[in-house]
Formats: C-alpha cells, sequence, structure tokens
C-alpha cells in the first residue's frame, strides 16, 4: 500500500537530526513539522525572516506580524528571532542550513528539480526556492511518485524549467525513497512502502536508479 | 532638517513622475505601507516600475495600483496570490520580471549599499542565468546579479523617531530594511511615532539617514492572507 501524506512526512523527519536548522516548503513538506521525534532539538526557518517557528496560534495569539513563508499565521517559541529577508537568505545561500525538504513537479536523475514553473499557464513565480535548492547543504523533495495523468515524475531528464541543477540528495514519494551520496553518483532505491513491489517502483519510474 | 509629515499625499509631493521606478517592503501583505500605496493610487501617477517581492491581492497592497492599471513592470518573486495580475500579464498589459527572492532581497542591499553587482550560486543552470556573466570562484559557478536602485521607496515599519530611526516588528520587517536603503528618496511609515530619544539606539533597524520623509500611517489594517488556527489540544 503506498504511504499517505503523512506517511510520507514521518518517512522524511528520520532524516532530521539534532541541532539541525531546517526549513520547509509549501504543502506536504509542511507535515514534517509534525513528526519531529519526541526530545530532538530541531530549529525551523521561514525566508520570510523568521528562525524558530512554532505552532499555528491559537485565535487569541494570532498576529498579523508573525506568519510564515506560505503567508499563513504562525507562532514563535522561546529562543524565535527575526531578521530582514537579506539576512534570511544569508542563512540560505550561505550554506548554514542543514535541511530543506520541498515539494516538486520533477526531479532528473542527475539531481536536477522543476518545482516552479509550467510554460504556457500562469507563472507564480520562484519565490525563494532557487535560493534553497543553491545553498542549503541536504535537499529531499516529497512528492507523488507519478503526476494526475499518470506520467512519471522521477525523470531521465525534466522537461519543464529548472529550479536548480544536481541539487537533489533524497527523493521521498508515496512508493519508495532514492537517495544519492554527494550529488555525484546515481539514486539508490533503498525503502519502498510496504507492499510496493520492486516492479511496480520500476514501472513508475523513467530515471535510472541503482537498486 | 524636518521629515515628519502629516499626511501620505504631502510626504510624497514632489516625488511622484509617470514612468518611475518604486520599492515597496512588505513579504505578501505583511509589512507593506498601506497608507502610502493608497496616496500613490491617488495621485494617479502611471506606467510605474515596481521592485516587490509580491504583487498584493486583487483589492490590497499593490493589487491596489493593478486595479486601476498605474503599473507597467513588476520586478518579484512570487506574484501567485493575485488574479487581477494574472489577467493582465497574460493579456501582455504587465511586464514581468521574477527575481528568485534571496536575489532580489541582495540587489536591493546592494544597490543601497553602493555595490554595482554580485556573484551567486542562485539560478545556475536555470533560465534565470540566461543572458548574465558566469565565472569560477573556488571550482563552483555563479551568476553576476546587479544592484537595484529606485526613485522612490516606501516602507512601513512599527515605530519611528523624528529623525528617521525605524524599528520593525516581527516577520514584517522582512525586506523594508533593504528598500529602505534602496531609494533616492525613502518615505516611511509608522505604526507609532515616538518622541526622538525614545527608540533604544542599540535596537534601530534603520537608521535615519536612510529615511527623508515620516509619515504616521493612517491605514493600519494589516490584513492576514491565511489566518490558521491551531485545534484545541
Amino acid at each position: 500500500m503506498p504511504w499517505d501524506r503523512n506517511a510520507m512526512a514521518a518517512r522524511a523527519s528520520l532524516e532530521l537530526r539534532d541541532g539541525f536548522y531546517v526549513n520547509l516548503g509549501i504543502g506536504i513538506p509542511t507535515l514534517v513539522a509534525d513528526n519531529v521525534p519526541a526530545g530532538m532539538d530541531v530549529t525551523l526557518q521561514s525566508e520570510n525572516g523568521m528562525l524558530g517557528l512554532g505552532p499555528y496560534p491559537t485565535e487569541a495569539e494570532v498576529d498579523a506580524d508573525v506568519i510564515n513563508a506560505g503567508k499563513e499565521t504562525i507562532t514563535e517559541l522561546p529562543g524565535t528571532s527575526y531578521v530582514s529577508s537579506a539576512d534570511s537568505f544569508g542563512m540560505i545561500r550561505g550554506g548554514h542550513m542543514d535541511l530543506s525538504v520541498l515539494g516538486a513537479m520533477e526531479v532528473a536523475e542527475n539531481g536536477d528539480i522543476a518545482n516552479w514553473m509550467i510554460p504556457g499557464k500562469m507563472v507564480k513565480g520562484m519565490g525563494g526556492a532557487m535560493d534553497l535548492v543553491a545553498g542549503v547543504k541536504k535537499i529531499i523533495v516529497l512528492m507523488d511518485h507519478v503526476s494526475r495523468d499518470g506520467s512519471a515524475k522521477f525523470r531521465k531528464a525534466c522537461t519543464l524549467p529548472l529550479t536548480g541543477s544536481n541539487v537533489v540528495d533524497m527523493i521521498i514519494t508515496d512508493l519508495a525513497v532514492f537517495s544519492r551520496e554527494g550529488r555525484t553518483g546515481p539514486f539508490c532505491l533503498i525503502e519502498r512502502a510496504p507492499g510496493v513491489e520492486p516492479a511496480h517502483v520500476r514501472a513508475a519510474t523513467e530515471a535510472h536508479y541503482e537498486e | 532638517m524636518k521629515k515628519i509629515y502629516d499626511e501620505a499625499a504631502q510626504a510624497l509631493e514632489g516625488l511622484l513622475f509617470d514612468g518611475m521606478t518604486i520599492a515597496a517592503g512588505g513579504f505578501g501583505l505583511c509589512g507593506i505601507p498601506e497608507t502610502l500605496i493608497a496616496a500613490i493610487r491617488d495621485s494617479g501617477v502611471r506606467d510605474l516600475t515596481f521592485i516587490s517581492n509580491n504583487a498584493g491581492v486583487d483589492d490590497f497592497g499593490l493589487g491596489l495600483l493593478l486595479q486601476t492599471r498605474q503599473v507597467r513592470k513588476m520586478i518579484s518573486s512570487y506574484v501567485g496570490e493575485n488574479k487581477e495580475f494574472e489577467r493582465q500579464y497574460l493579456s501582455g498589459e504587465l511586464e514581468l520580471e521574477f527575481n528568485p527572492q534571496g536575489t532580489l532581497a541582495e540587489r536591493i542591499r546592494a544597490g543601497g549599499a553602493g555595490i554595482a553587482g554580485f556573484y551567486t550560486r542562485t539560478g545556475i543552470g536555470t533560465i534565470v542565468a540566461d543572458g548574465k556573466e558566469e565565472k569560477l570562484f573556488n571550482g563552483e559557478r555563479y551568476i553576476l546579479e546587479t544592484g537595484l536602485v529606485a526613485d522612490l521607496a516606501i516602507v512601513k515599519a512599527w515605530r519611528g523617531d523624528g529623525r528617521g530611526n525605524l524599528v520593525y516588528r516581527k516577520t514584517a520587517r522582512n525586506f523594508n530594511p533593504m528598500v529602505a536603503t534602496c531609494g533616492r528618496v525613502t518615505v516611511a511609515e509608522v505604526e507609532e511615532l515616538v518622541p526622538t530619544g525614545t527608540l533604544e539606539p542599540d535596537h534601530i533597524h534603520s537608521a535615519g539617514i536612510f529615511v527623508q520623509r515620516l509619515i504616521l500611517s493612517s491605514q493600519n489594517e494589516k490584513r492576514i492572507e491565511k489566518r490558521i488556527i491551531r485545534k484545541a489540544a
């Protein structure tokens, strides 16, 4: 049985380490915040200038001046700091962030990622995604294994305009987990969702990977 | 030098002209200069180029200036919350230059700091790098991005004093400190105008030299785009 959104987020949370500074993208990656292991010290960063994100607010805690990068209301924690956008991207681009978990439309077997633009459709913009993939030490992509029309999202090469080239370290889909070391070798299939056979993964994937 | 003005229209007097470039602080609808945006709309100035991370929503923020067709071009990183923007862009009425968000922040910072350009890894291997000079540093590829300067910068702060010193509040800081530096003239609106000498000098985010004119903001709606509430435990 394939993993659901929560199971995918829970699998991503196994990559967290004590002391990590982490940026979570919008959508499924946000669910990783609910799966931080008890007792582990993980600091969440939001690129609009907040280091140390707390949970969503109660009605009484809502503050228009405290939002995350998805423009959602959020809360601060003891030890939270606020910085300008320039300093926030200094954390990101400067290699100070340990992990970013992002969604994607396509990932290629060489680690290219496309997640910001579909030509011919309305272009919303890349926001901070290009800076994140260029600067954060480890990039994990959380995405459905195939698109809604059934086509493979883990491909030989991306067909959509890139967000970054050779930047993805791990891919977690509803079917499987792929990982690579050092952004040099190929991705390896390291895990499958319960009951998902290797042939199922193979058939749903265009990219070359090692088993 | 008197920096405090009674109202937005006065503070903008003599600064607006058709075809000008205006930089605006804010992220989404958070920390946007609401009062000054409304005054720019009311002035009727046209063919504006806006440097702003986002373009507001249909009926708030810079969306107000899109409704009235006063904007010719946006330099932004994300404009996904605005249907009127989409319509004008797809019909060719509006120009758009996308910058990665960190690159945009740094271009604004650089422009205000007298830095003509800088090299960044962001955008390497993407269409953002098209036509830009590329250079290797320690074996890594970087592209050249240029600083941005605006004819006018508008920012929103929490507190300000008569010297033009500004303090922002929480995530409403965002692009405002860099934007305050990149204007040939910078106009700030503040939620609270405090007597000079009451702001802690060590805690000032934008030093008064960057701010030429200042008003007490008359609009502090501070609309929330996505109000998410935690379920009671």
